[in-house]
């Protein structure tokens, strides 16, 4: 089953110290391949943490692993990732004769993913 | 600068010299005026043409924070007046803001060679050193902003006057100023402070202090004097703009009290009460501020002329940007500054059918024509407040050709000149008096003593223009232009790219002012106080001038 | 720990945006390293931490070892070549060396475009259109007893936003600091920043225009229908209450994020925004401030400006600048497939820009310039290793505030600066070139044209 749902692009502070130590580290690519995700929806779903969830739009896709928050932090239908180069491959090259790329509030399909081996 | 060049055939118009108008070799070397050239020097014949020292504007807005804000809101005004690059120049954009490459090429292509930026930030000045870095050819500096600096205030209001001068020659010489300026003393703390109200009169009190305009005025009129500067307290006087403001600015110059002081584009200062059934619509107040000037040896201005079309409105006077706003159409910029300044930016047009630009436009003209020395009421725009400075050969035929300036009358607002004393006035300035209002009279007030002048010593900036009954046209593009003995321009084109000097006055101070300082920026400052003082490294090329002290002492 | 130390008071963090000048630094000598970063927040901290000494090469060319001068050579002779290069990146660099950027762009007509073009570039075009009040970060902490934050989350980008400048800390009129503010945030999620706030409202996404202009109606007096609510997610009273503490408090500040910018709207968001400041002055003071995320964006937006008269995005093909979002904005040109040669300068797009863009990246030559090795600098025919500006290399970096800073680096590296290795490109390509190149079509006709 797959559904819409609205992914924010964003910064964490976690992000940030990563980042001075390279981008090309373990812990950066680590923290860039996570998405949060609201805890009815992962549910409804039939995700937990650290599930593998497959986020689709026109330009691209990116499996990251999921990561619950309660609703009063990340409504239903909503996504946060830090940005990194899963959010790229998501990325439409049109700017609308802006400059601008829409890096926020990108609708999204999602589709968990089985994985093997685990029997969920 | 090794290079030698022999100017012969020209008419020299070299007025601190006392020349006027005569054929005569002037020579250069080694980047000054000199009393001969040798054989092999460079020779340019200037026969037909009219040799006088490069210009020198005292009073401009061409770099720093609010003039950079002023060119990134404008990008319409950018794209129609484009500068293209040569081999040897870089490209920029034009418009009523231009870009600093455009600015000092252009101020070149004018035959100006030294102006003035006249409204910086302490805060702002490294910024504005930057830019001036970026502006080639013209030699420049900049007057600091310290008219609404609260620690100041501070100082003057507990009467501690030595501290203040103190504290006034540290913020000069640490911001590598020119000049001390003040814009509307006072307006900033009622504008930031008091839900952008302003100062309307002398005797306001300012805000939180126990202060008013005109003690604030007096004190830094005061403390100028003391330190000796090479150019006075440059004021931007309260009240500008508004109509019947004249005696606003009539009382500012009495605070003077014989001390020398320069007022600047004064004809936004000298508005007469409302005509007729309007409440809002000046009269013009320019006969009683010229007669003021001509009869108070220690005043100067310069005029700030509108003139007719695209400006920008650029100022640390926010209060006044914000009233013009109605005006301006859609685009208004504040930007406060901590503990220094306000600063709007409005674009601007003026209207000859409008009666208040026409106004503007004859009392600007009025005072030229009143002025009965054209060493103290010298020539400015306020570029880009009243025009640009690209408009200047215009300015200059409107002065110096009556019949011209009859026909530009027929096109304005009649009413407004009505009122004006312009219909009055025949005079004519003569080339001589243009050499003076431009270069030497400026130079002069500037206390720079080898500019605007041929004589031997001084600098080697030089311009030759065209002999050419049209004088907009004759002063719209010089043959030669000559910096620091350089021929940068020959035969209209730029031979070469150059780099100017920053000009900056570096007064006296006693160490132990730092001690009084230092708390007030770890309290209200966001940048520490050891990062403030702009060091050498921003003035790559510079000469410091002397203050009265200083050169008395023969320091080196 | 070596016992060589040496102590580098009043270094100044490039970090982020807010160009922190109060680090008083602990460097080990012989380590090369800075041990200790007194009053860093926790990004600056990793960012002094992270940046000692690495072992790389001075250049790599495809991928094999080369001297700065081989890299230089080979630099110069791509952007020779090219027909339509483009200068990108600037932000994490000196003033100095972007002024440098530019000049070569200038010389052989290229582009110049910086990472504004992709953070607050729409914020830039908001500003061309209805202005802006600001103010300097010190006027906010002296004097702001009303603080909004809108689409941003300083708590994890920008510490300090809260601690030195617009939230607890004490000022001339704010003698009590946090306790005589009322702090406003506004986003579509809770953060780490919302537990500041006094007042919280979660927008639903893509509707910060709306929200922004039923304040502006509100503002003007102007009837705004409670369905807004249904629209936005925050309902007419909260609106209703926040316009009023709006006109009566005494100094109002906006500092807004990229939550406004880079979502639908873009530059109609902060036009709003910028607008809504703009109206509110009618009541009483209020500035607004686009807050900014590399530590020198700002001084490339000035830099570009004062050297072209645009902000960011500018062609100069013509023989002069011209500017057009959209069209000389970077994105747009690697996705379009029409820049032949790039050279990228402390900037990392192959990390952060649409699929379509680095798969252009792919494909023509790269010049990069960068401390550390990147996504970018691992897809570059010519990648240089330069020392880190704040850490190695002095020069001047402008605070989000357009207030301009002097660094004071802490040690030396062995690799050259941004500045140094750009003066020799350009250079070089000028005496490839024999001058600026000046387009074939005569200036007086293309600029009538």
């Amino acid at each position: 089953m797959t559904e819409v749902m609205t992914l924010i692009g964003g910064r964490s502070s976690k992000q940030g110290t990563a980042l001075c130590a390279g981008k090309l580290a373990p812990e950066y690519i680590e923290l860039t391949s996570v998405v949060e995700m609201n805890v009815e929806d992962m549910a409804r779903l039939g995700l937990s943490n650290n599930s593998k969830v497959r986020l689709r739009t026109p330009v691209g896709e990116a499996v990251l692993r999921c990561k619950g928050r309660e609703t009063k932090d990340l409504p239903s239908g909503i996504l946060f990732m830090v940005y990194g180069p899963m959010t790229t491959q998501l990325m439409a090259g049109d700017t609308a004769a802006s400059g601008m790329p829409i890096s926020k509030n990108i609708d999204v399909e999602v589709e968990p993913v089985p994985e093997a081996g685990t029997g969920t | 600068m090794g290079s030698s060049l022999r100017i012969v055939n020209g008419r020299v118009y070299d007025p601190a010299n006392g020349v006027d108008g005569e054929v005569r070799d002037v020579c250069i070397r080694d980047g000054k005026i000199a009393a001969d050239a040798p054989p092999d020097a460079k020779r340019i014949d200037a026969a037909g043409m009219v040799v006088m020292p490069g210009g020198v504007d005292i009073h401009c807005h061409i770099a720093g924070p609010k003039v950079n804000l002023a060119r990134k809101v404008q990008p319409e005004d950018h794209r129609y007046d484009v500068h293209p690059r040569t081999r040897v120049t870089r490209s920029g954009t034009g418009g009523s803001v231009p870009s600093t490459f455009a600015t000092g090429y252009r101020y070149a292509g004018l035959g100006y060679t030294t102006a003035m930026e006249a409204a910086v930030t302490p805060l702002g000045a490294r910024h504005a050193l930057e830019e001036l870095h970026d502006t080639p050819v013209i030699d420049k500096g900049f007057y600091v902003l310290v008219g609404n600096n609260v620690l100041l205030y501070r100082l003057l209001q507990e009467g501690r006057l030595e501290e203040f001068r103190n504290a006034l020659a540290w913020w000069i010489k640490v911001t590598k100023a020119y000049a001390p300026k003040l814009v509307n003393p006072g307006g900033d703390e009622l504008w930031k402070g008091q839900r952008n109200a302003n100062i309307t009169s002398l005797d306001d009190k300012i805000g939180p202090f126990e202060l008013t305009p005109r003690k604030v005025i007096a004190g830094f009129i005061e403390a100028a004097t003391a330190l000796g500067l090479p150019h006075p307290v440059h004021i931007h006087c309260n009240n500008l703009g508004h109509t019947g403001n004249v005696a606003t600015t009539l009382e500012t110059m009495r605070l003077a009290e014989g001390r020398r002081t320069h007022f600047a584009h004064v004809q936004f200062n000298s508005y007469g009460p409302a005509a007729g059934k309007s409440q809002t619509n000046p009269t013009s107040g320019a006969r009683e501020i010229a007669e003021f000037v001509n009869t108070h040896p220690n005043i100067s201005a310069d005029v700030g002329a509108v003139m007719f079309g695209r400006s920008t409105i650029m100022t640390g006077d926010a209060p006044l940007a914000y009233m013009l706003r109605q005006f301006g159409g859609t685009k208004w910029v504040n930007a406060d500054t901590e503990n220094e300044s306000g600063c709007g930016i409005v674009p601007f047009t003026y209207q000859d059918r409008v009666y208040t630009n026409a106004m503007q436009w004859a009392v600007g003209l009025e005072l030229f024509l009143l002025s009965q020395d054209p060493w103290r009421m010298v020539f400015s725009t306020d570029h880009p407040n009243g025009g640009s400075f690209v408009t200047y050969p215009r300015l200059i035929r409107l002065l110096m050709d009556r019949e011209f300036r009859k026909a530009r009358m027929a096109e304005v607002n009649q009413k407004a000149l009505d009122r004006s004393g312009l219909r009055d006035l025949s005079r004519e300035y003569s080339l001589n008096e243009i050499a003076i209002v431009t270069r030497a009279g400026p130079a002069r007030l500037l206390g720079l003593t080898r500019k605007g002048q041929l004589g031997v010593g001084a600098d080697a900036d030089v311009t030759i223009y065209e002999e050419d009954p049209d004088k907009e046209k004759m002063f719209s593009a010089p043959r030669y232009v000559i910096k620091d003995g350089e021929l940068i321009i020959e035969d209209h084109e730029f031979r070469v790219d150059h780099e100017g000097r920053l000009l900056h006055v570096a007064p006296d101070f006693d160490p132990g002012i730092e001690q009084v300082i230092e708390p007030f920026f770890e309290d209200f400052y966001t940048i520490r106080f050891a990062n403030y003082a702009v060091d050498d490294r921003y003035a790559p090329h510079h000469e410091i001038i002397p203050t009265a002290p200083q050169a008395a002492g023969a320091r080196p | 720990m070596s016992e060589n130390l040496k102590f580098v008071p009043h270094a100044t963090c490039t970090f982020c945006g807010c160009v922190c000048d109060d680090m008083d630094l602990t460097v080990d000598m012989d380590e090369k390293r800075i041990t200790k970063a007194e009053n860093a927040c926790v990004l600056g901290k990793a960012w002094f931490r992270e940046h000692g000494i690495e072992q790389r090469p001075y250049a790599l060319i495809g991928g094999r070892e080369a001297t700065t001068a081989e890299g230089v050579e080979e630099a110069a002779q791509i952007l020779a070549r090219a027909r339509f290069p483009l200068i990108y990146g600037l932000s994490d660099t000196t003033c100095e060396a972007q002024r440098v950027a530019v000049a070569i762009a200038d010389m052989i007509g290229g582009t110049v475009d910086t990472t504004t073009s992709v953070c607050h570039g729409p914020s830039g075009i908001a500003f061309e259109t209805v202005g802006e009040s600001t103010a300097s970060l010190g006027e906010i902490k002296n004097r702001a007893d009303m603080v909004v934050f809108w689409g941003g989350n300083p708590a994890e980008a920008h510490p300090r936003l809260f601690s030195r400048y617009a939230v607890t800390p004490k000022g001339m009129y704010i003698p009590n600091g946090r306790k005589d503010r009322t702090v406003v945030l506004v986003d579509v999620r809770r953060t780490m920043s919302t537990p500041v706030a006094d007042i919280f409202l979660r927008v639903k996404p893509r509707s910060d225009f709306e929200v922004l202009w039923a304040l502006r109606a509100l503002v003007k007096g102007r009837r705004v229908d409670p369905s807004i609510e249904r629209r936005t997610g925050v309902s007419l009273a909260v609106l209703e209450d926040l316009v009023a503490r709006m006109k009566s408090c005494r100094y109002g500040a906006f500092l807004f994020g990229m939550g406004l910018t880079m979502t639908r709207g873009r530059h109609f968001n902060s036009g709003a925004l910028l607008a809504l400041t703009t109206d509110l002055n009618e009541f009483t003071h209020w500035v607004a401030k686009p807050v900014r995320g590399h530590g020198n964006v700002t001084g490339a937006d000035n830099v570009v400006s004062w050297q072209t008269g645009f902000p960011f995005g500018v062609n100069f093909s013509r023989g002069y600048p011209r500017f057009n979002p959209g069209e000389f904005t970077t994105v747009d040109l690697l996705a379009r497939g029409e820049t032949d040669a790039i050279l990228i300068l402390a900037s990392d797009p192959a990390a952060n820009f649409p699929k379509a863009a680095i798969e252009h990246l792919k494909r023509i030559p790269v010049i990069s310039l960068d401390p550390k090795t990147t996504l970018t600098s691992q897809l570059a025919r010519v990648a240089f290793t330069t020392a880190t500006y704040g850490i190695n290399v002095g020069g001047t970096v402008y605070r989000m505030d357009d207030v301009a800073i002097t660094l004071r680096p802490a040690f030396e590296s062995p690799y050259p600066s941004d500045e140094e290795i750009l003066s020799a490109i350009r250079d070089r390509v000028r005496a490839l070139l024999g001058g600026n190149r000046v387009p074939a079509v005569a200036p007086a006709v293309a600029a009538a044209s």
